[in-house]
């Protein structure tokens, strides 16, 4: 049976706005929107005349004077004749640095706390619930404070090396000094270094870039060897012997690229007050670095713990069945369906790691909060615009690491065709 | 629920307005209808700002904002003492949270002008200096090429410290602190070879160390330190008083007034400057607000400059400070006080 209904042509009446159920919720929600507009924008002109009493502006001009201070950890060129614009990069380097670091190392823990936590080894799964709840439930900020102080108060300073009969010695064949402010290890130096190519604010390590180059290169070379040794095998039957070719294809490019440039190590030595070469790895990066590792592991390993329970036990005993060894399965089975649920909750873990490698300002590491929100803010004394570009870059951090490990989470998920 | 939502909305709104802070009222009027002075002074720097063995806070920061108080209310005790760090100190005064900052704060042009503060003078001439170990075996700031230096961030120390190694061609590694008590830690555990701030600042914190005779302020004075009260810019009124009160126990101190004698003076000087000074003739307090016998409290609430100076900071504390530049101007020094008229 049809129906055919006419609309009725009725014209549209301003008091529909309210009586008519298909206009009011639209109605009520833009009412709302332009009073909370309204009220926000009285905010800011509440902020701004003030601001204007006290006769001062906003005003971004201070980026580009002369920062006048220095840093003790610069990942590219910096001096005290450098503005403030370049020492909040050099912040915010910093501030990526601890973040990748950290992430890494989180994950790595993370992920072995959390498949032991469910051993059936006793001790060491109730070793790791300890871990967890100790690290989870105690403040970050103490973390930090009391590894720092440990590394402080435990390791001798730069002065103990010092004489004929040291207090202190080097360890790893005299190349590592464990000091308390820094850790001097050797570092790769180049006899015949390309340099520098300048691009913009940042420069281009050429060393770098070639030994990254290297690397990937070989991977890929790696790669292809496998997929053709694959390919032949599926088609004779027999696979042919890959092991010298995959070793050349993975160490030779690099090997030679590190021959090329003079590569030799460098070992630090105690000079006037300090250790000098090698590179000094200085204690609050350290701290800093172990405080956020261990405390976001615990959390990690909770949410790998969720996403292995959450996978149905017939997929471990099928796997049983036939005949794939308890460590395979999880490697094989039970871990890539695992990662389906632990995605998208890690992703916040590596956004809460990011946002508080801000503490670094406890232990003096000069992160992004250290430079700008620190020390620009107080010569400035520019604090609401110093504070305001700080949220943005943190945002844009978060919202950038947010989006890359998205389009790595739909890589992953389930493909549903 | 959207009704809730907007409710909320708005109440939300309405309270933010309510924070808002309303800038104006002159802060004189102010404190006096608060009835307490609150004044900005450091975290805890022993000999300048520290609160003693029962809680008391003493110290030659802390006595100028007692003679403030006697200067407006004839009572020495009507302060509340809040601690700013060196990096909230100026947010502190801007935002009306404290009256006046004492805080061995130093006077610049760019604190001046553009972070819109007012110094109302200099209550200590100082320099930045450097403290290290004896068994470092450094003689002069000069040698200290290569150290580990701790230093508290946001200071002018900071700048100066930059400015310094960089004039002599030298490289040093910064350890930025928060406050001086951080800065005591690590400087004690060695995770710095120098710790570096203003001499008097160095002496104070050395004379509170166990062993004060292992450590050795080195003799190079890098830069100009004057420290000074500073108030809100743009309320001279306010600022006279802080102004002339500490120009009051200065002045004192050239007249030989002391807290001994002043009840003595205020009715039998004859020296004209002296009572215009305690209030005997003329009416000077009248002229800024205050009563007629403002600075004989102001200078009751802990004596003159020089009985202060003595007291928290002198040769015969354990702090061990020289006048040096802090003398009179008739002495040598640099304290000069525009005349009482």
């Amino acid at each position: 049976m049809a129906v055919v209904t006419e609309e009725p042509k009725a014209g549209f009446r301003l008091g529909m706005l309210i009586y008519d159920t298909r206009y009011r919720s639209i109605t009520i929600q833009i009412v709302v929107l332009m009073l909370v507009m309204l009220g926000v924008a009285w905010l800011i002109d509440n902020l701004l005349s003030n601001l204007a009493a006290l006769g001062r502006g906003i005003d971004f001009g201070f980026l580009w004077n002369r920062a006048g201070y220095d840093i003790n950890q610069t990942l590219v060129e910096y001096t005290n004749d450098s503005t403030h614009a370049r020492a909040t990069l050099v912040g915010l380097l910093n501030t990526l640095l601890i973040a990748f670091l950290g992430c890494i190392a989180a994950t790595v823990v993370g992920v072995i706390a959390g498949v032991l936590r469910l051993s059936n080894n006793w001790v060491i799964a109730r070793l790791m619930t300890v871990y967890v709840e100790i690290f989870r439930n105690i403040p970050l900020l103490l973390w930090i404070l009391m590894i720092y102080t440990i590394f402080t108060e435990a390791f001798p300073a730069p002065n103990a090396f010092r004489g004929d009969t040291p207090a202190a010695s080097m360890v790893m064949f005299d190349t590592v000094a464990f000091t308390n402010r820094y850790t001097a290890i050797p570092w790769p130096m180049f006899d015949r270094s390309l340099g520098w190519l300048p691009l913009g604010p940042l420069w281009l390590n050429l060393d770098l870039a070639a030994i990254v180059a290297a690397l990937v290169g070989g991977f890929l070379l790696n790669r292809f060897i496998l997929r053709r040794a694959t390919r032949i095998q599926e088609a004779t039957g027999d696979r042919p012997t890959t092991w010298w070719q995959c070793t050349l294809a993975l160490f030779g490019p690099i090997f030679l690229v590190l021959l090329a440039l003079g590569t030799h190590l460098d070992s630090p030595s105690l000079q006037g007050f300090n250790f000098t070469g090698g590179l000094q790895v200085s204690n609050s990066l350290v701290a800093l670095w172990l405080a956020l590792t261990l405390y976001t592991a615990a959390f990690i390993a909770e949410i790998v713990r969720a996403g292995i329970n959450a996978i149905s036990r017939g997929q471990s005993e099928a796997a049983f069945a036939l005949g794939l060894r308890p460590g395979r399965t999880m490697n094989l089975i039970i871990l890539p369906q695992a990662l389906r649920v632990i995605i998208p909750p890690l992703i916040s873990q590596y956004l809460n790691l990011t946002k508080n490698s801000s503490l670094a300002i406890a232990v003096g590491y000069m992160d992004l909060r250290g430079t700008l929100g620190g020390i620009t803010l107080n010569q400035t004394g520019r604090g609401l615009e110093a504070m305001m570009l700080l949220m943005l870059i943190y945002l844009i951090v978060s919202l950038l690491i947010s989006s890359a490990m998205n389009v790595y989470n739909n890589s992953v998920k389930l493909k549903e065709r | 629920m959207k009704q809730s939502v907007f409710l909320g909305t708005l109440a939300a709104t309405t309270l933010l307005a309510g924070a808002a802070l309303a800038q104006g009222t002159s802060t004189l009027q102010t404190v006096k209808d608060r009835g307490e002075l609150n004044c900005g002074v450091n975290t805890g720097l022993v000999g300048f700002a520290a609160p003693d063995a029962s809680g008391n806070w003493q110290g030659f920061d802390v006595a100028l904002c007692k003679a403030v108080a006697g200067a407006i209310f004839g009572d020495a005790s009507k302060v509340v003492y809040i601690p700013t760090t060196s990096s909230d100190r100026f947010e502190q005064l801007t935002s009306g949270r404290i009256d006046m900052l004492i805080r061995n704060t130093t006077w610049t042009f760019s604190r001046d002008t553009d972070l819109k503060m007012d110094f109302v003078g200099v209550n200590y001439y100082d320099g930045q200096g450097f403290m290290v170990r004896n068994d470092l075996g450094v003689s002069s700031a000069k040698e200290l090429n290569g150290a580990t230096i701790c230093i508290q961030t946001g200071t002018t120390t900071e700048l100066n410290l930059a400015d310094y190694f960089k004039a002599n061609n030298m490289t040093y590694t910064a350890v930025p602190i928060e406050t001086n008590a951080e800065g005591e830690q690590q400087y004690l555990a060695g995770a710095c070879d120098a710790y570096t701030t203003d001499a008097s600042g160095l002496a104070a914190t050395r004379a509170a160390f166990a062993d004060p005779e292992n450590h050795v302020i080195l003799p190079e004075i890098i830069s100009k330190e004057p420290l000074g009260p500073a108030v809100r810019h743009g309320d001279s009124e306010w600022g006279d008083v802080v102004r002339w009160t500490m120009n009051a126990l200065v002045a004192a101190e050239e007249f030989g007034i002391t807290s001994a004698n002043i009840d003595e003076l205020a009715t039998s000087s004859q020296n004209p400057e002296v009572q215009r000074l305690l209030g005997t003739s003329d009416n000077l307090g009248g002229m800024i607000g205050l009563e007629a016998n403002w600075a004989l409290n102001a200078i009751k609430a802990g004596g003159n400059y020089g009985e202060i100076f003595a007291a928290t900071i002198g040769e015969s504390t354990p702090i061990g400070l020289a006048r040096g530049l802090n003398a009179q101007w008739t002495q040598g020094g640099l304290l000069y006080t525009p005349p009482f008229r």
